[in-house]
C-alpha cells in the first residue's frame, strides 16, 4: 500500500519535473518562413540548375543553423521542373496552393521562367528568377524579380571591347537555340548604333557534330573579328575548327562559355578567347577595393567546403536570389506583399552577379558593369583590365 | 585578271572545303545507315535505336578515357564490346514479339529502349559533354588549300575498313550468308535450318558495334554528350530511306550525299537551313521516288 502510494508520489513529481522543464526550456516555437524554389536540375537545363539547387540547399542549412530568419526557421520547398515548361507550370501551382509558400525562387532558364511568371504574378507571390532573359523583366511585372544579368548587357560589353580595340567588320555566328538567336537580335540592335558592320551571321545547331562549313563562309568575308554566341559543347567545337582552317582572327565569345567545361573541351584552341562573365570565376584577381570581392571570396569558400567542387556563375544567381528573398524577410515578416515591396526597396545589395539596385521600373537591378572581359591565357582565365 | 585567277582559286579551295567536311559527317551518316540496314535485312522493321548505339559507343569510351581508367584503344574496343551487347539485349526484347509477327509492337520497343539507353547516360550527375582527344593528335593536312584535320581521316578510314569488312562477312561467311538468307527469304530460311532468334541477335549485335564505331571516331570531333544520338539517328534513317530501306550500297552512297549537301547547302545557300536541307530531300524522294533513289531491287 504505502508502496503504492510512493510511486503515485513519484510520478507526480516527475510528471510535473516533465512539464516544468517542458515549459521553460523549450522556447515558444516560430512557426517556419517557407519559400519555394524550382530549377532546371534535370534535362538540357541542369549544368544550370544544378549548382542552383546546391546553393539554395546550403543557404537553407546556412540559415538555420545560425537561428533563421528573427527566430523563424527557413524551409525551402525544392521542386525540379525537368527543363519543361508544363511541369514547372505544376511546380508551381502546388507550391501556391498547397506549400502555400511566401516566395519562388528560380527557375534557371527563360523558358522556364516565362511560363510561371504570370501565375506567380496572378497569386501575388514573388517570383526571383535564375534566368538571363531580358523579356522576363521588360515589361516589368510586379511580383517578377531576376537576379541574372540580361543579355542586353553581355552583348554591350563585347561591344565596348571591339570598340575599343578597332574591331568594326565582324562575323556574328551564334547557336540556333533561345540564347543564341536572343544574343544574334541584341547584337543586331545595338551594333549599328556602336558602328560596328556584321558581314557575315551565321548559325550552328546545338547538335551540330562539326561547323566546318560555317567557318569556311565565314573566312571569305574576312572580318576582324569571330564572335560566337552559343552554351557548350559548339562554341568550343567552333573554335578548334576555326584554328584548324587557320582563321587568326580574335574570337570573342558569350558567358554562355562561362565555366571550366568549355576550357576542357576546347582545350589548346582556347587560348586567347575573350568573353564577358560575372566576376565568380575570376574573384581572385579582382581588386580589393571591388566592393564584390569579399562576397564572391565567402560564397566561394562555403561552397567548396560544402561541396568539395568549384561555385559558378550560375549557381551565385541562386545566392543573390535566395538573399534577396531572406533579407526581405528579415525586414518585414513572410507577407507576400510586403516582400515585394521590400525587394522594389533594396539598393547596394552586394551580390553574387553584381551589386543590385532594384526599383519599380527596375526588376533586375543590375547595368553592363555587372559584367567584366575575360581572356583566356594558356588555359586560364584572365581578367582584362 | 590575275585577280580573278586568285577568286577562283580561293572558291576552289572553299568547294573542296565543303566537300571535305561534308565526307566526313556523310560517312557518319552512312554508317548510322548501315546499321538501320542490317537489322532491317533481318527483322524486317527499323530500329530507333540505333542512334543512341552511336551514342553508346561515344559515352562508353568518353568515360573510360575522361576517369583516367583505361587508355583510349583499350576503351574504343571496351566501347564496341558494351555497345554490341547493348544492342544483343535490345534484340532479346524482339524475340518474342518477332514469333507473333507484330511489327509495330516491335518498333515500340526499340523506341522504348533507346528512351532508356538516353535516361540511363543521363544519369551521371555532369550531363555537360566530354572532350575526347583526336586519334592521332590535333593535326591537320592541308590540301589545295582546303584543311582536314586528321580525325577526319580516321573516320572516314573507319567507314571505308567497315564497310569491306561488312561485305567480306556477308559474301563469304556462313553466317553472314545465313544473315542474307533471313533476308531474302524468311520460311525458305528457316526450313533449312537457320534459327530464326539466332540472326536476330546477331544483327542486333552486328548493327550496334558498326553504331558504336561511328560514335567513337566521330566523338572527337563534335564531343561525347547523352542527347548526341537523336539527330545522328534521324539523318542515318533519312540515308537508310534515301538509299531504299534495306539496300546496303544505296545507304552507304545517300549517307555520303547527304552530308555533302548539308555541307554545301551550308556554305553556299544559308547555315540556317543546314538540317532541313536533308528532310526536304527526304520528302522530295519520298514523294518522287517512294522506293528510295537505289531502292526497286531487292537486298542482295
Amino acid at each position: 500500500m504505502q508502496v503504492r502510494r510512493f510511486a503515485v508520489v513519484m510520478m507526480a513529481v516527475v510528471l510535473l519535473l516533465v512539464f516544468a522543464v517542458g515549459t521553460f526550456a523549450a522556447k515558444p516555437a516560430k512557426s517556419p518562413y517557407v519559400i519555394g524554389a524550382i530549377f532546371d536540375v534535370t534535362g538540357p537545363g541542369s549544368p544550370l540548375g544544378t549548382p542552383e539547387r546546391d546553393t539554395a540547399l546550403m543557404i537553407e542549412t546556412m540559415v538555420n543553423k545560425e537561428g533563421g530568419i528573427n527566430g523563424h526557421p527557413l524551409k525551402i520547398v525544392f521542386a525540379d521542373n525537368g527543363s519543361e515548361e508544363g511541369r514547372c507550370v505544376m511546380s508551381a501551382k502546388k507550391m501556391i496552393d498547397s506549400d502555400k509558400v511566401k516566395a519562388i525562387i528560380g527557375p534557371s532558364s527563360t523558358g522556364t521562367t516565362l511560363a510561371i511568371a504570370g501565375i506567380c504574378d496572378r497569386s501575388r507571390v514573388p517570383l526571383v528568377s535564375c534566368a538571363a532573359g531580358t523579356r522576363i523583366t521588360n515589361p516589368v511585372k510586379s511580383y517578377v524579380f531576376k537576379t541574372a544579368q540580361s543579355d542586353v548587357y553581355a552583348i554591350a560589353k563585347v561591344i565596348d571591347y571591339l570598340k575599343s580595340k578597332k574591331l568594326t567588320r565582324i562575323a556574328f555566328l551564334n547557336d540556333s537555340n533561345a540564347f543564341g538567336k536572343s544574343g544574334l537580335e541584341q547584337m543586331n540592335l545595338q551594333s549599328r548604333m556602336a558602328g560596328i558592320t556584321l558581314v557575315g551571321v551565321e548559325s550552328f545547331g546545338s547538335k551540330d557534330p562539326s561547323m566546318t562549313s560555317q567557318l569556311t563562309r565565314i573566312r571569305g568575308k574576312k572580318p576582324q573579328a569571330l564572335v560566337v554566341w552559343g552554351t557548350n559543347p559548339g562554341p568550343a567545337i567552333v573554335v578548334r575548327e576555326a584554328r584548324q582552317l587557320g582563321l587568326k582572327m580574335p574570337v570573342v565569345m558569350s558567358h554562355g562559355i562561362s565555366n571550366k567545361k568549355f576550357l576542357e573541351l576546347a582545350g589548346s584552341a582556347a587560348n586567347g578567347v575573350v568573353f564577358p562573365s560575372g566576376r565568380v570565376i575570376v574573384a581572385n584577381s579582382i581588386p580589393n577595393s571591388d566592393p564584390q570581392k569579399k562576397t564572391l571570396l565567402r560564397y566561394k569558400a562555403i561552397f567548396k567546403k560544402t561541396y568539395g567542387r568549384d561555385a559558378d556563375h550560375f549557381g551565385g544567381h541562386a545566392w543573390d536570389a535566395c538573399w534577396v528573398v531572406i533579407n526581405a524577410m528579415k525586414k518585414v515578416g513572410d507577407d507576400p506583399a510586403k516582400i515585394r515591396a521590400e525587394i522594389e526597396r533594396t539598393k547596394h545589395f552586394v551580390g553574387i552577379g553584381g551589386v543590385f539596385n532594384f526599383s519599380p521600373t527596375e526588376h533586375n537591378g543590375l547595368g553592363k558593369n555587372s559584367f567584366v572581359m575575360i581572356q583566356v591565357k594558356n588555359g586560364k582565365w584572365t581578367l582584362i583590365k | 585578271m590575275a585577280n580573278s585567277f586568285f577568286g577562283v582559286i580561293v572558291q576552289l579551295s572553299d568547294f573542296l572545303q565543303f566537300m571535305l567536311s561534308g565526307i566526313t559527317i556523310g560517312s557518319i551518316y552512312a554508317l548510322v545507315a548501315i546499321g538501320f540496314t542490317i537489322i532491317y535485312n533481318c527483322t524486317q522493321i527499323v530500329n530507333f535505336a540505333q542512334g543512341e548505339f552511336v551514342m553508346l559507343g561515344a559515352m562508353v569510351a568518353a568515360i573510360l578515357v575522361h576517369g583516367g581508367l583505361m587508355s583510349l584503344p583499350l576503351a574504343i574496343v571496351v566501347a564496341v564490346i558494351v555497345t554490341s551487347l547493348v544492342g544483343c539485349l535490345v534484340g532479346a526484347a524482339l524475340l518474342k514479339p518477332l514469333r507473333t509477327g507484330s511489327t509495330i509492337t516491335m518498333i515500340i520497343i526499340t523506341v522504348g529502349a533507346s528512351i532508356l539507353i538516353r535516361g540511363a547516360m543521363m544519369l551521371r550527375p555532369d550531363k555537360e559533354p566530354i572532350r575526347v582527344e583526336p586519334f592521332s593528335g590535333e593535326r591537320s593536312v592541308n590540301i589545295l588549300g582546303a584543311v582536314l584535320d586528321v580525325q577526319s581521316l580516321w573516320v572516314m578510314a573507319a567507314t571505308a575498313v567497315l564497310v569491306v569488312l561488312l561485305w567480306l562477312f556477308y559474301k563469304y561467311t556462313m553466317m553472314g550468308r545465313a544473315m542474307r538468307a533471313c533476308a531474302s527469304c524468311k520460311p525458305g530460311a528457316k526450313i533449312v535450318g537457320i534459327n530464326i532468334h539466332k540472326m536476330t541477335l546477331l544483327s542486333f549485335a552486328l548493327a550496334a558495334s558498326v553504331g558504336a564505331v561511328a560514335g567513337v571516331v566521330v566523338a572527337p570531333i563534335s564531343t561525347a554528350q547523352y542527347d548526341m544520338g537523336t539527330m545522328l539517328g534521324l539523318k542515318g534513317f533519312c540515308a537508310a530511306i534515301l538509299g531504299g530501306l534495306g539496300n546496303f550500297t544505296g545507304g552507304i552512297v545517300a549517307g555520303l550525299l547527304l552530308g555533302v549537301l548539308e555541307s554545301l547547302g551550308a556554305g553556299y545557300i544559308s547555315s540556317s537551313y543546314k538540317d532541313a536541307i536533308a528532310f526536304v530531300i527526304l520528302l522530295v524522294v519520298l514523294f518522287a521516288r517512294p522506293q528510295g533513289i537505289f531502292g526497286g531491287r531487292k537486298a542482295r
